[in-house]
């Protein structure tokens, strides 16, 4: 029998590896972007599971707009990388430290 | 009941492990892949929970465009840059950080108080999971849907002033000249003979 516990632990753990995958991969940024988009999608799986198990369908259209925000968020983060690539020729995000407060 | 139960185990498991493979593969390429992968496995289990339409969406939309609009950067930039060192060390954080979120949210989601809601019964044959979140969307959230259509505006109009470049050696046309020319700019009228050769 399905519970809501089972689809949020799932969840869970799948932001628990985007979040890893943050750190071990804090040098290269696609590979930052991929996690920022699998913790994302942990984030909209939680939402729809609980839309479902509650009978409240807020929890849909939130996920839409976490989804529409999320491709806004990978159009301009790509569009950054190409633009970083194309004039250092490298996306290592420790090169990326010139600018200091 | 039980083969809903079997089906999320299937694509839990491949879930988690096309996410590993993902944030920890060294091929680029090979990792965008399991990133599409994981996503069509979350798109499944979405429609597990009868919310088909966003299940389509993410498959048409975000897999589709998306992710691949991310794997032919991957391609261009992968090329050029084939491997950026990796530090082992942040291994053991990262590792620790996880377990350390897994556990919190497993002692907050299965403690006694955490009460158990009832499975919903499926949805009659004839309930349309678009039509009902139609009539949600354009009515109690249309102001957040035009603020969500305008965020994708900027976004667009944003990756294109990004990644705009202009080369001044590129030959391009020119509107503005070109409605501007008028008839005895381009024009010459001869008496008939045939021009002397120059």
């Amino acid at each position: 029998m399905l519970s809501l516990t089972h689809f949020m632990l799932l969840s869970g753990a799948l932001f628990a590896i985007g979040v890893a995958g943050v750190f071990v991969n804090r040098r290269h940024a696609l590979v930052l972007l991929m996690s920022l988009e699998l913790i994302l999608l942990a984030v909209n799986t939680n939402l729809i599971a609980a839309s479902h198990y509650l009978q409240d369908l807020a929890g849909q259209a939130f996920a839409l707009f976490v989804l529409t925000i999320a491709a806004a968020e990978i159009a301009i983060g790509l569009a950054i990388v190409v633009v970083v690539f194309r004039s250092r020729e490298t996306i290592d995000a420790e090169d990326l430290s010139e600018v200091r407060g | 009941m039980a083969f809903q139960t079997l089906l999320f185990y299937l694509f839990g498991t491949v879930l988690l492990a096309a996410a590993t493979a993902a944030v920890t593969l060294r091929n680029m390429v090979h990792a965008a892949l399991s990133l599409i992968l994981s996503f069509f496995t979350a798109a499944m289990l979405w429609m597990l929970l009868e919310a088909e339409f966003l299940s389509i969406l993410l498959v048409l939309v975000y897999i589709g465009a998306v992710l691949v609009l991310f794997l032919f950067v991957v391609m261009m930039v992968e090329r050029h840059t084939p491997t950026i060192h990796r530090r082992r060390n942040y291994r053991i954080v990262a590792s620790a950080v996880a377990a350390v979120m897994v556990a919190e949210l497993g002692m907050a989601l299965l403690a006694p108080d955490f009460s158990p809601i009832a499975q919903p019964l499926p949805a009659p044959l004839e309930y349309s999971n678009t039509k009902a979140l139609g009539s949600v969307l354009y009515t109690d959230y249309a102001l957040a849907f035009e603020a969500a259509a305008v965020a994708l505006l900027v976004a667009i109009v944003g990756a294109i002033a990004l990644t705009l470049r202009v080369r001044p050696d590129h030959h391009r046309q020119n509107p503005a000249r070109q409605s501007r020319v008028r008839k005895q700019d381009r024009l010459r009228l001869t008496d008939g003979r045939s021009e002397p050769p120059c």
